[in-house]
């Protein structure tokens, strides 16, 4: 047992180290962890005030409000930090949503073959033909019946719009490794299969996981933005795609008083995906050690 | 041969799953839109038989009859082509859907082909210099470009070039405001290539990314293959080893992508044609949901539906024509 434990620090030091090698992955950590403490405790400091102040509007950056305020005379930067805990919780719960519908399909379609696997791959298959963003839109659009969805309802819709080719992937990651040697040995000291998926399959799959799941944080990024930059879902509450929706609304791009305002979720949406994509892609060098080709 | 059938068989049923999926939105699941359309025109003062008989006229089913019959009848009803009426646009929807497929095919297809053919040519340069500076830079940028959200790099277009530098007209849209629609004349398409040039820009911009990865990973994987090498050893020329050697049969498998994508074309950018207010499936698509507009939204959908299917099964059929070997697996 503490073999395991101890196996597990020195890969998770391991991970740090590849990180620290190259300053791209090591910035898109800084930008992540970043995002996620202001999600985490920004609010405390700034805390969200949704009145409007007619007299306001649209005032220039000053002391007390670093990022000017918004056609409604609220404060910018209490937006985009308040905002940026929808943007993260959404994407979170999406990531776990998509990995989770992804790897029940991959998993079990991949281990159990033939007819069954036959069976999930069509359906997925027809899930990735079909739109992807469309059929969001169109999920969205109807499924609320006028009310506000929660948070979690909204990454649930986006999740499962987006698993299909996740759950690809995995299956191909899971057929990869039932062929390895360790998997013939559990089989031939007659392990069980529930063994072979929790005690075997699955701990080998983790790091397989955990990238995906970064790419399916971007995903919920990108679909949330589509939702609510488009004004697809009702939302009272204020996020970034929300306040571009707003910023559009009052024609921001031709009112050079509106830029800031309207610049300034997207220059955090740019910051976030870059992060993102920045550790998803130092993660499979993690993993797949043969990519790291520069050494 | 017998692929061939099965893919085709899969295409039928991916159709039929997108209208069942669209029927059960529709209909199905409770406070659908036709029970609120009902409840819309109950509101109004309207008598249960008159809301009864503006929303027949509006989907091609009977709100009342058994949920079935009402199936089949939406089926009848899309295989006819007969999809229903909007009722804020007061036109049948197959109208619109013809008004708007032109101008998204026109400014997607552009923006498609244009964005292929750069992504291959830059691809493949970087494969051959892969681990420069200019390598680096360019496969951070593909990798970026693909999780910004396309309408991001609009803005950013919109206000750089448009307006503070002037180049591009400033009032968005498919054409000027001065300009005659009716009249195909010269004045006429230099202004719709005017407006066409911004929304093409960033659906270009963002979308050579992908097709640049693709690209770079084929042409690393068809250069470690012995026939290159062989090809080189016989002392062909550097030219013809990367035509024809190394550039056909990278690209082989991106050719897959690229009609699949042509299928995505009519679904219409979606975030390019809401910021450009372009007149699109995509934006028609918005227009219906934020309109409530409910036929218009699922018109929208099950055309998209239509042509990415339809896309898919030409690219498993260009594919085993330009690769014989996926047809004896």
């Amino acid at each position: 047992m503490i073999s395991r434990k101890s196996g597990q620090f020195k890969r998770l030091t391991y991970a740090f180290k590849v990180f620290r090698r190259k300053p791209t992955s090591m910035a898109g950590l800084i930008i992540v962890v970043f995002f996620t403490l202001m999600a985490l405790i920004g609010p405390f400091f700034f805390p969200l005030d949704i009145r409007a102040y007619p007299a306001k509007r649209y005032l220039p950056p000053s002391w007390q409000h670093p990022l000017g305020t918004d056609p409604y005379g609220r404060d910018v930067l209490m937006q985009i930090i308040n905002g940026s805990r929808d943007a993260l919780l959404i994407a979170a719960l999406t990531g776990l949503v998509t990995i989770f519908i992804a790897t029940v399909i991959g998993v079990s379609s991949g281990i159990l073959g033939g007819l069954f696997d036959e069976v999930l791959m069509r359906i997925t298959e027809i899930f990735l033909i079909l739109p992807q963003y469309p059929l969001l839109l169109l999920i969205a659009a109807i499924l609320p019946a006028g009310r506000e969805l929660t948070l979690f309802e909204v990454s649930l819709i986006i999740g499962i719009v987006q698993w299909p080719g996740t759950a690809r992937a995995i299956r191909s990651q899971v057929l990869a490794i039932r062929e390895r040697p360790f998997i013939e040995a559990a089989r031939c000291l007659n392990l069980g299969s529930l063994h072979i998926i929790f005690r075997e399959i699955i701990p080998n799959l983790t790091p397989y996981l955990v990238m995906n799941f970064f790419l399916a944080l971007t995903g919920g990024i990108y679909s949330q933005v589509i939702l609510f930059s488009l004004g697809i879902l009702r939302f009272t509450s204020i996020n970034w795609g929300v306040m571009i929706n707003i910023a559009m609304g009052e024609s921001a791009l031709i009112n050079p008083k509106a830029w800031i305002y309207l610049f300034s979720p997207i220059v955090c949406i740019v910051l976030l995906q870059t992060g993102l994509v920045l550790i998803s892609s130092a993660l499979e060098e993690v993993f797949n050690p043969r990519l790291r080709t520069e050494e | 041969m017998r692929w061939i059938v099965r893919k085709t068989v899969l295409s039928v049923i991916t159709l039929f799953c997108a209208v069942t999926i669209t029927f059960f939105l529709y209909r199905v699941i409770p406070g659908n839109p036709v029970d609120l359309m009902i409840n819309y025109y109950l509101s109004l003062g309207y008598s249960y038989e008159e809301a009864l008989s503006r929303v027949l006229m509006m989907v091609p089913f009977v709100p009342t009859a058994p949920l079935h019959e009402q199936y089949v009848d939406f089926l009848k009803g899309v295989l006819r082509g007969d999809l229903g009426y909007s009722f804020t646009l007061a036109q049948p929807i197959t109208r619109i859907l013809g008004y708007a497929i032109p101008w998204t095919v026109f400014s997607v297809s552009i923006s498609l082909v244009i964005s292929f053919l750069l992504g291959i040519m830059m691809g493949m340069y970087i494969a051959y210099k892969r681990g420069s500076l200019l390598d680096k830079i360019i496969s951070f940028y593909s990798s970026i470009t693909t999780a910004m959200p396309q309408n991001i790099l609009g803005f950013f277009l919109i206000w750089s070039l448009a307006i503070q530098l002037g180049w591009f007209p400033k009032e968005l849209g498919p054409y000027g405001p001065r300009v005659d629609p009716s009249k195909f004349n010269l004045e006429f398409i230099t202004s719709v290539l005017r407006h066409a040039a911004l929304p093409i820009l960033t659906y270009v911009l963002t979308s050579m990314g992908s097709w640049i990865l693709m690209m770079k990973s084929s042409t690393i994987s068809v250069l470690g293959e012995y026939y290159v090498t062989a090809a080189e050893a016989r002392g062909l020329k550097d030219r013809r080893i990367v035509t024809t050697y190394v550039g056909r049969n990278a690209v082989l498998p991106l050719f897959t992508r690229f009609a699949i994508s042509l299928g995505f074309m009519f679904g219409g950018a979606l975030l390019i044609e809401n910021l450009f207010l372009y007149p699109g499936i995509g934006r028609y698509l918005t227009i219906g949901i934020s309109m409530r507009d409910y036929p218009l939204v699922t018109g929208c959908f099950l055309i998209t539906s239509v042509a990415t299917v339809l896309g898919n099964l030409l690219a498993d059929l260009l594919y085993s024509r330009l690769d014989p070997r996926i047809r004896f697996e």
